[in-house]
C-alpha cells in the first residue's frame, strides 16, 4: 500500500533506489515461466541452454528483471499511479545476481512526474534502461 | 489479426505478484486493497504480458502431442533447435486504467515494423516489433503494449 507523490514535495533530480533481488535463484526464474506463461527453455532447461542454445547458464526472461523494476517503481509512485512504462533490455541477468533499480525523476508537468529508470547487477552492469510516467498529486 | 480472449484472475495476480517478489497487500489481500486509494486488488504493472497464458497458439509453451525443442532424452526435442534464437530488446507498456480481477480483456495482436542491425557482441540482429491492445469488457482501451523481439545471429558474446 503506496502513497502517491506529491508535486509540491517533488523535484526534478529526486532519486528512489532499491534492491529488487537478491541472489536471484534459478527456482524464481521458474516461478516467473510459470506465472508468466513464457516457457522458453533458455530460461529454466540448463542441458538445452549450455548444449543447443549456446550460452553460459540459463538466465532470467527480461520480463522478470522489468518485473522486479516495476516493483521498485511502484513503490515510489503508488499504487495504479503509472500510465507509461518502457525499458530496452540491455544485458542479461543471470542465476545469482542481484540487482538495484533507481528511478530519478526528470520532469514534473501537468500533473505527471516523467521518471528515467535503470537497474543494476552487482557489478554495476546495467541491464535495463527506460523511462516511466506517474500521475502526481499536487 | 488474431484476437485472445485473457480473463483476470485475483489467484493468476497473486502467483504473478509472488513471481517478480512483490509482497504489496494491493496484490493479494482483497480486503487491505479495498482500503487502498484503487479501492480494490489490481495487477502489477507488468502483469499483462501473462496474456501469452490465454494465446492459443503460443510459441514458448509445450503443447501434449508436438515435439517440444527444450531438453528430454536428448539437449533438443527437435533436430534443428534455434542455434541462437530470439531475445526480449524491449517492452513498452501504456496504462489507461489498471487490469482488475473479473475483466476480461479482448487483447488484439498488430505486427509492427521490422529492422535490421549490425552487433559485434552476437552478428546480426534482426528486430520485430509486435503491439497489442487490450480492451474491457465495454471496449474500452484498457492496455497498449510495444513489444520489440531480436533474433541474433549467434549467441550474445559475454565479453
Amino acid at each position: 500500500m503506496k502513497m502517491a507523490l506529491h508535486a509540491s514535495r517533488l523535484k526534478v533530480g529526486d532519486t528512489h533506489r532499491e534492491r529488487v533481488v537478491e541472489n536471484l535463484t534459478r527456482t524464481q526464474i521458474v516461478q516467473y515461466a510459470g506465472a508468466s506463461g513464457d516457457y522458453n527453455p533458455i530460461h529454466t532447461d540448463a542441458t538445452y541452454t549450455t548444449e543447443v542454445a549456446g550460452y553460459p547458464s540459463v538466465f532470467a526472461h527480461g520480463m522478470l528483471t522489468m518485473g522486479l523494476t516495476g516493483k521498485m517503481l511502484t513503490n515510489y509512485v503508488g499504487d495504479g499511479r503509472l500510465t507509461n512504462f518502457g525499458v530496452r533490455f540491455t544485458n542479461q541477468v543471470w542465476p545469482g545476481d542481484s540487482l538495484d533499480s533507481t528511478a530519478t525523476v526528470t520532469a514534473i508537468h501537468d500533473g505527471l512526474a516523467e521518471i528515467e529508470v535503470v537497474t543494476t547487477n552487482q557489478d554495476g552492469k546495467e541491464v535495463v534502461r527506460g523511462t516511466a510516467t506517474a500521475r502526481i498529486d499536487p | 489479426m488474431a484476437k485472445i480472449t485473457f480473463p483476470v484472475e485475483a489467484s493468476h495476480i497473486m502467483m504473478f505478484a509472488r513471481a517478480v517478489g512483490d509482497t504489496n497487500p494491493v496484490y493479494h489481500d482483497a480486503a487491505a486493497a479495498a482500503k487502498t486509494e484503487v479501492g480494490g486488488i489490481i495487477a502489477p504493472p507488468t502483469f499483462g504480458q501473462a496474456v501469452a497464458q490465454f494465446d492459443p497458439d503460443y510459441h514458448l509453451r509445450p503443447k501434449p502431442g508436438q515435439a517440444w525443442f527444450g531438453s528430454g532424452k536428448t539437449p533438443s526435442g527437435v533436430e534443428k533447435a534455434p542455434s541462437a534464437g530470439g531475445l526480449h530488446a524491449e517492452q513498452h507498456f501504456e496504462y489507461h486504467r489498471p487490469l482488475r480481477p473479473g475483466d476480461v480483456l479482448s487483447v488484439e495482436l498488430k505486427p509492427g515494423k521490422t529492422w535490421e542491425k549490425e552487433s559485434k557482441r552476437a552478428g546480426k540482429l534482426t528486430f520485430r516489433e509486435r503491439i497489442a491492445e487490450y480492451r474491457d469488457q465495454t471496449g474500452a482501451l484498457v492496455l497498449t503494449t510495444r513489444s520489440v523481439g531480436v533474433t541474433t545471429e549467434r549467441p550474445v558474446d559475454q565479453g
